[in-house]
């Protein structure tokens, strides 16, 4: 089987802060990780492989520095990766990336796309989904487990609101993961010396025959007007007193605000 | 590029360089210079002191026109219309009325609420009554939404951003060409533009964004619930139910199953006005049994953190957090949870949260409204003790 997993490089954003006083971002020393979910799309791919056999390619879009979690994917066991890089696709927002990859996937060749449930800086979820919409294939969103694998049909069981589901799918399809589906497994050595060691493509907006108009900023819909901090929570109140009168002020205070 | 700093203005103050949430701007012989990081958010704009930096990216392009209405879309599970609806409705009246145009829900599967629509302020409602939409099926619902939108041309889309809206609406908005703004806290009309002002947490809800999409209609959101309050009910309210034809299935797509697990069908933790949520220091997968006791008497459920899935006390369902779900209940009672970034991304924006911890230096103290220090094993059965004497009071 052709699998290609989707994944992004994304600033740590637990560590992505605004400061109080000044009002402006403290992101000094911040790191940038692979995508929590990616690392489950990953894991699925190898597993699902390790079953078919077959071959597994990680992509993502980014600037050139993006190159580093295709690494950790090939390190992890992915057999090669594409990095997509072009001044032309800055500015991207999801209809735009969708555009993109769908693109690269074209080129490619495959009969399964695999991405993470979504990206923790956007928290989106949608690149998935257009992506499958711009390639006319199925898609099945935040798979939590995988049932039945077959070179032409699938069964998975998605995470709704209120359920589980369970779904049959024909090939090719696209699926984006949620946590629960497995646990990522770490790179090996000889993983890290293959990473280490290989040369990954890049492609242009040329070599996926990408149109101008669809990429970057320029294909965006839409635009950020500006940013600014949350507003501030309310003043934080301590609790005094023996644990039954805590439990008491609590109460009361629920009360006053009508949330009993 | 789109964003360029104008050099005669620049003062090198570098009051963007902290503005810049991608680290993008470096100051270069006394100037500021923007890199090849850059990924045209934006944000350095209007923080420049002395307007030297000039956005180039909304060069307008003629708006579409003859769109017109703003669109709800409302959906339901086993023909239960789900309450995010309501409050899709309820914003979506203020945001019709603003822009003088009609509100109508869009109804996909058999339901014997469609009436309520009506009732809690939609004009028109769009209906597909057909068992083929009793699921989730996203190559159809999308299909039949392209195909609404395309023959009535709405303004606005907005959609709940729930496990069914975040799945098939990405696809309604790949195939119109058209911008979509995820789980919207917040949504307004500029007054001078005319453009919906889609403002949602990002950064897993360290900073805020307002979203436009200036030249494209619909402009397609989707809001998380709990946020947007209902609008008025109205049982006399009159209105007309469109009956839309339903489309072929495609097949490629099959739901075999639901499956409802039983502690999975009282966990909606999205739609939750309670939550109570433990964490490593309640103990063990017993103690959760109080927990569920305290939620149940207030009419909530039960969420947790990382810990404590991970200690395999309760199921992944229940997570809440950057790699579980994000909640924002009217009260979130955090049991034995320190509060590690990775959970106050989850459930920070919650209206009230009272925490319960041990240790008086926990994190979860710096987001709390109520803060107790004491143990939950202590001061949850007091709670449930003096809720049931309440009670018995009245």
């Amino acid at each position: 089987m052709r699998i290609i997993v989707c994944v992004k490089q994304v600033p740590d954003v637990t560590e992505v802060k605004i400061d109080p006083k000044t009002n402006t971002l403290v992101r000094e020393g911040v790191p940038s990780i692979m995508n929590p979910y990616d690392l489950h799309a990953v894991e699925a791919a190898l597993q699902i492989k390790e079953k078919t056999s077959g071959r597994v390619t990680a992509i993502t879009m980014g600037p050139p520095q993006a190159e580093e979690v295709l690494r950790e994917a090939i390190s992890m066991g992915v057999d090669d990766a594409v990095l997509l890089t072009d001044r032309r696709f800055a500015g991207a927002d999801t209809w735009a990336t969708s555009y993109t990859l769908s693109q690269a996937t074209k080129k490619i060749g495959f009969d399964l796309i695999i991405c993470g449930k979504q990206a923790i800086d956007g928290d989106t979820a949608q690149v998935g989904p257009e992506m499958a919409e711009f390639l006319d294939i199925p898609h099945v969103a935040y798979v939590r487990k995988i049932e039945k694998i077959d070179s032409s049909e699938m069964v998975f069981e998605r995470l709704m609101d209120d359920c589980y589901e369970k779904l049959l799918v024909s090939l090719p399809a696209l699926i984006t993961v949620v946590k629960e589906l497995n646990n990522p497994r770490p790179p090996s050595i000889r993983g890290k010396m293959t990473a280490k060691k290989s040369v990954i493509p890049r492609w242009s907006a040329d070599d996926i025959e990408a149109e101008e108009n669809k990429i970057g900023l320029k294909g965006s819909p839409t635009m950020v007007k500006n940013i600014f901090a949350p507003p501030p929570r309310g003043a934080r109140r301590m609790l005094e007193g023996l644990p039954e009168e805590q439990v008491d002020t609590l109460l009361k205070e629920l009360r006053r605000l009508g949330c009993l | 590029m789109f964003i360029r700093v104008n050099i005669e203005k620049c003062t090198g103050c570098g009051t963007c360089i902290d503005v810049c949430p991608y680290a993008a701007i470096i100051i270069k012989d006394d100037k500021a210079f923007i890199t090849d990081a850059c990924t045209l958010c934006g944000a350095c704009v209007e923080s420049c002191p002395e307007g030297a930096i000039l956005d180039e990216r909304g060069k307008e392009v003629e708006k579409p026109k003859d769109f017109k209405g703003v669109w709800i879309f409302a959906e339901q599970s086993q023909g239960k219309i789900a309450s995010v609806a309501y409050e899709l409705l309820g914003i979506g009246r203020k945001l019709a009325d603003e822009l003088k145009s009609e509100l109508c829900a869009v109804l996909f599967g058999k339901s014997d609420e469609v009436e309520e629509l009506i009732k809690w302020g939609a004009d028109k409602v769009y209906y597909v009554n057909s068992s083929d939409y009793t699921y989730l099926d996203d190559d159809l619902y999308s299909k039949t939404l392209v195909k609404l939108v395309n023959e009535y041309k709405p303004e606005i889309i907005l959609a709940g951003a729930t496990a069914i809206g975040r799945s098939f609406i990405p696809r309604v908005a790949a195939r119109l060409r058209v911008g979509l703004t995820a789980d919207c806290t917040g949504l307004e009309i500029d007054k001078e533009t005319g453009n919906l002002l889609q403002i949602r947490p990002a950064f897993g809800g360290n900073i805020m964004a307002t979203i436009i999409c200036p030249n494209s209609r619909p402009q397609i959101a989707t809001v998380r619930p709990r946020v947007m309050k209902p609008g008025e009910y109205n049982p006399s309210k009159n209105g007309e139910i469109i009956k839309i034809d339903s489309l072929k299935p495609s097949g490629r797509v099959k739901v075999l199953e639901r499956i409802e697990d039983k502690s999975f069908c009282r966990v909606n933790l999205q739609d939750a006005k309670v939550i109570v949520s433990g964490g490593r220091g309640i103990g063990g997968p017993a103690d959760f049994k109080m927990l569920w006791e305290l939620a149940n008497l207030l009419g909530g459920t039960v969420g947790a953190s990382r810990a404590a899935v991970d200690e395999g006390w309760i199921p992944y369902a229940h997570q809440i957090g950057q790699t579980g779900k994000t909640v924002c209940p009217k009260i979130y009672i955090a049991c034995g949870i320190s509060g590690a970034v990775q959970h106050l991304v989850g459930m920070q924006s919650s209206d009230i949260i009272v925490a319960i911890n041990k240790d008086p230096n926990a994190p979860i103290f710096n987001v709390a409204t109520y803060g107790i220090v004491g143990d939950a094993k202590e001061i949850i059965p007091l709670i449930i003790k003096k809720l049931k004497q309440g009670v018995s009071e009245c």
